[in-house]
């Protein structure tokens, strides 16, 4: 059973499609974990774990369906076509837990909240699920962030400690979990003996039916490339896991695991500039609480944009990159620093060529 | 006791007197916030770095367990 149903599927026929909800079995858990579910909304962790770690009065469950990073689509194509399944999955993962509350997190002004009021009009769930509006910024989907907002009305993140888990919304055992996640969850609930994890991935750049395909964990990256209908002209590099993400080559051959999106770049586009003006939105995104992101990633930002204009920062970078990397309460910084020094290590040859006084092979404005 | 420096990241604004009272543990990055030996905090320095503790302005860095 595929994820995603080729056209929207309000409660009725979700419920054709997939039948009756089973809530609370017991056991639950050692099966998410017989499966490896592990999380979508980009860390990765072991969805088991976090079911198992959320005890304590009252816990509280935290949808997370923002998804923040502009590469990625996947999240609002699911909530689009199959927002019961995000549904059912709160309810799975509510009952599981022992939740009394649940809250479903949208990005304000996401284009699919409309559809995700109608859809929770259409149930009676015996956990109830409240919409909620997070602030437009790229940070304040994270864990913590979301947490921190649900409880005080600031978006910013908190830090690793107290985890969600034990202390989370307003002081209660918190899950937080992407929406992919849950409906990943939901499937396993309805059909505990055939559920294999396949996860959803969004393709973007030159490739031929851009867009978001459902593949197997480990599937290489050539083979998604091809789900989505194959490059549209050559490409130099691809960018897995969004703004945040890695660069690799075009034919690397390796696979990620977990890979939520890959940005497919032509090979007539710059990959240092496009990657410049990447850090530049991340600088900008800083929740300026933590030094080493807020002062660190603006100068890793004007340092790329001084590659790309011919000028030698690379010793600065050098110096700069393994400092930044894990010194936030959050994986910001984290994030555009392995970008950066993708980025470094796959454009090596257009970093030389844009030292060597010969600018950028592309054309002003190509990328 | 295996003590080891942490520091949180929000709370510190970067006065650095960590990295005076303490050099051998502590150094700071080019923008003034403190990078930290990884470790257990050897029992010859754990005065020098319990005083580093104390002296935070911000009260962000601490001996985790």
């Amino acid at each position: 059973m595929t994820i995603l149903p080729p056209r929207r599927l309000d409660l009725a026929g979700h419920r054709r499609r997939h039948g009756d909800l089973p809530l609370s079995r017991p056991g639950f858990a050692d099966a998410v974990a017989a499966v490896n579910l592990r999380g979508r909304g980009g860390g990765g962790f072991p969805t088991a774990v976090k079911l198992r770690s959320v005890r304590g009065r009252r816990p509280i469950v935290v949808a997370n369906g923002c998804e923040g990073d502009p590469h990625s689509h996947k999240d609002k194509a699911l909530l689009n076509l199959a927002p019961h399944l995000v549904l059912d999955g709160i309810q799975v993962a509510a009952a599981e837990v022992g939740a009394t509350e649940a809250v479903l997190c949208l990005h304000e002004g996401s284009p699919v909240a409309a559809g995700v009021a109608a859809a929770l009009a259409e149930r009676a769930d015996p956990v109830p699920v409240r919409l909620a509006a997070i602030p437009p910024r790229y940070v304040a989907s994270e864990e913590s962030a979301l947490v921190h907002y649900l409880s005080t009305g600031d978006a910013r993140p908190t830090g690793k400690h107290p985890r969600p888990a034990e202390r989370g919304v307003r002081g209660r055992p918190t899950l937080v979990d992407n929406v992919e996640t849950l409906a990943q969850l939901a499937l396993l609930a309805f059909s505990p003996d055939t559920y294999r994890v396949s996860h959803l991935v969004t393709l973007t750049g030159a490739v031929r039916n851009p867009g978001v395909v459902e593949a197997p964990p480990g599937t290489p990256v050539g083979a998604l490339l091809a789900r989505a209908g194959g490059e549209t002209e050559p490409l130099q590099a691809v960018l897995v896991g969004g703004y945040g993400g890695t660069w690799l080559p075009r034919d690397s051959g390796e696979t990620v695991s977990g890979i939520s999106s890959v940005y497919a770049l032509p090979a007539r586009a710059c990959g240092l500039a496009y990657t410049a003006k990447i850090l530049a939105y991340l600088a900008a995104e800083s929740a300026r609480q933590c030094g080493p992101c807020m002062f660190g990633l603006s100068a890793i930002a004007v340092d790329f944009a001084e590659l790309v204009r011919g000028g030698d920062a690379t010793g600065r970078l050098a110096r700069r990159l393994p400092v930044i990397a894990g010194r936030g309460a959050c994986a910001h910084p984290d994030g555009a620093v392995r970008l950066a020094t993708s980025a470094l290590r796959v454009f090596a040859a257009d970093v030389s060529a844009h030292l060597s006084g010969r600018g950028c092979r592309v054309l002003a404005g190509v990328a | 006791m295996s003590d080891e420096l942490a520091v949180d990241p929000i709370a510190c604004r970067g006065h650095g007197l960590c990295a005076d009272l303490l050099p051998e543990l502590v150094r700071l990055d080019e923008w003034g916030y403190p990078l930290l030996a990884r470790g257990p905090v050897p029992g010859s320095l754990r005065p020098d770095a319990r005083r580093a503790v104390a002296a935070c302005p911000a009260l962000a860095l601490r001996l985790k367990r």
